[in-house]
């Protein structure tokens, strides 16, 4: 893993708010900026709004190349002309995170003084606990600069999916539709262990320096991409593992000095991990990564009302759809259950399906024609619902 | 007893049972489908009656199939998820051609009727002349057109005749508000008025209950 790496810096689509948003917390950010990006049209009655939330390390960049790596959109496949998310019949848009790296106010932005002016280093690990609450806020913030009353539907997989049950609890008449996919209403033990492990690899970087890296250049590589090959596992299955790389060695890369190398010869799905590390770090920021994958350990929505998830969501009309893929351990289908029952004591309109796949949690994010399909038509028939479609 | 309105709609292709229970409903109510399959009842009721219609489903490929529709479906079991809809949340509860198939039908029946102010019933019927020719004159258990699978494959467990349902009724205390059956072809038999002989020659029996 290359030590010397840096994120390009590019330019980001954004807005920036300065009446200021009041965090969880408690504190108050003066301004916060939030970088989007929009695909499609917005109709003239301002009612075919689609927004979409990303996951823990996905950006604003769903359905076009990404500017850093090049890659294309981390959901092209569902999101875009022709698709599930029609971009010819939808205005979709896809912010990025509060506390994210790809130009929305986080860890990276310049620090707020007390006094409210900016100083010239970056928050780092100063940076406010945000909460998915208070990156639902910042989103709403967008969605009313942009003129939209209601959306036609909300979004997203992982801590995208708690989001979307953010935005249902949170501002039940702005949203006509919600899909929180692979998702929960908490965030596990199991999963804030996984978590904390990766936080862990971060800290324990020597190159991290307490998180003031920009000092010095030299970024927290090593430990960002070992957190990063952690995450990674829960997000695959053993099947997924064992049908792409089951016991196969490969030679080890002759000018690797990686202590593995002793052996002379690595097993593949150690080299495909490493790949996804280190790939990992010329995109993300370490001190976001502790920002956000704190916020999604913090994710309880019943616990902020009462405990009764159903009270979350008492007398909505929102029309949910959950999905939940079988071998998925990160966020298995009883979490998605769990949601559904409380849905149906609060008297809601819940589809809830359950996808039959080897690939894990990815799936969300994989050529699944069935959960694709399944999209599709729920929102046709929402569509319908909301007098989309004449 | 109130006589049954005439089912004037029978849409092509809809199971007939299904559109006998769809004559059952009133336009706008709001109905839940247990056992939905891939929606075709609920689309129809919203199709045609403007209801607002949803379903509950076991097997996962069918509650696929209805999603991919558009049709508001879950996958759930009628064993377990009922209990998790509040009081009266819907105008009638359908359980089409499942309740023998439930692991306990009395206590899907009364969910039905606590989370539904009406409760529409379908079952095929033990009673039917076939099913009792067959029985007795081979001693072995029938296989007709409607009970068409082996006694040690077929899902359901709980078989019960068009008599047996109405000693249940009495027994829980549900009124009978419409009954009728019907054979697998479609035409209503006319011996309702008569529930023995419905009993003999009615191949399913449909209910319309209401608590007392």
């Amino acid at each position: 893993m290359d030590q010397s790496v840096t994120r390009t810096d590019v330019a980001h689509t954004h807005v920036t708010f300065d009446d200021g948003i009041a965090l969880e917390c408690g504190t108050t950010l003066r301004r916060h900026t939030v970088a989007f990006r929009t695909y499609g049209t917005l109709n003239a009655d301002r009612s075919n709004a689609v927004l979409v939330c990303h996951a823990l390390t996905g950006d604003q960049y769903v359905a076009e190349h990404h500017p850093i790596t090049g890659k294309p959109g981390w959901w092209d496949m569902v999101v875009g002309p022709g698709r599930p998310v029609d971009t010819d019949r939808f205005f979709v848009i896809c912010p990025n995170v509060l506390g994210g790296c790809m130009g929305s106010t986080g860890p990276l932005s310049n620090r707020e003084r007390p006094d409210g002016t900016l100083a010239d280093e970056p928050w780092g690990t100063d940076f406010p606990p945000v909460t998915i609450r208070d990156m639902v806020h910042a989103q709403k913030r967008l969605i009313e600069h942009l003129g939209i009353e209601r959306l036609f539907a909300v979004l997203g997989g992982s801590m995208g999916g708690m989001q979307v049950l953010q935005w249902a609890a949170l501002y039940p008449e702005s949203v006509f539709a919600a899909l929180p996919i692979a998702t929960a209403s908490y965030h596990s033990a199991q999963n804030i262990a996984f978590h904390e492990v990766g936080r862990q690899a971060i800290f324990a970087d020597p190159d991290w320096q307490n998180g003031r890296y920009w000092q010095t250049g030299r970024i927290p590589a090593r430990g960002l991409a070992v957190a990063r090959m952690c995450a990674h596992i829960t997000y695959l299955s053993e099947e997924a593992l064992t049908r792409k790389f089951g016991r196969r060695l490969q030679n080890a890369p002759k000018d690797s000095t990686e202590a593995i190398n002793l052996f002379g010869e690595m097993f593949e799905v150690e080299s495909y991990l490493r790949h996804q590390g280190s790939t990992f770090v010329q995109r993300f920021d370490a001190n976001s990564y502790l920002t956000i994958t704190r916020a999604m350990d913090y994710f309880d929505l019943a616990a902020d009302y009462g405990g009764d998830l159903a009270t979350a969501f008492r007398g909505t009309r929102t029309r949910f759809l959950l999905a939940s893929f079988t071998s998925d351990w990160l966020f298995p289908t009883p979490e998605s259950r769990t949601v559904a029952r409380a849905l149906n004591r609060a008297g809601a309109n819940v589809s809830f399906v359950e996808f039959p796949t080897d690939k894990g949690h990815d799936a969300f994010l994989l050529d699944e024609p069935d959960f694709h399909r399944t999209l599709a038509g729920f929102l046709r028939g929402c569509a319908v619902h909301a007098g989309l479609v004449r | 007893m109130s006589t049954l309105d005439p089912v004037r709609f029978l849409a092509k292709n809809l199971r007939v049972d299904l559109a006998l229970i769809a004559g059952m409903i009133a336009p706008g109510a709001r109905v839940l489908d247990i056992g939905c399959g891939d929606g075709t009842l609920i689309d129809h009721l919203f199709q045609t009656k403007g209801c607002d219609a949803r379903g509950i489903e076991i097997d996962m490929a069918e509650v696929t199939r209805a999603v991919a529709h558009g049709l508001p479906v879950m996958h759930g079991d009628a064993d377990i998820d009922l209990a998790h809809y509040p009081d009266s949340a819907f105008d009638y509860v359908v359980l089409s051609r499942a309740l023998q198939a439930v692991e306990r039908p009395r206590e899907v029946l009364s969910q039905m009727l606590r989370i539904g102010t009406r409760a529409v019933v379908s079952f095929p019927n033990f009673g039917h002349w076939l099913v009792r020719w067959q029985l007795l004159s081979t001693g072995r258990m029938p296989m007709t057109a409607t009970w068409d699978r082996p006694w040690h494959e077929t899902p359901n467990i709980h078989p019960c005749t068009i008599r047996d349902f109405f000693i249940l009724c009495e027994e829980e205390g549900y009124v009978v508000e419409q009954w009728l059956a019907a054979d697998d072809g479609g035409r209503r038999a006319p011996w309702r008025r008569f529930s023995r002989l419905a009993n003999l020659f009615g191949e399913q029996g449909v209910f319309l209950l209401r608590h007392r």
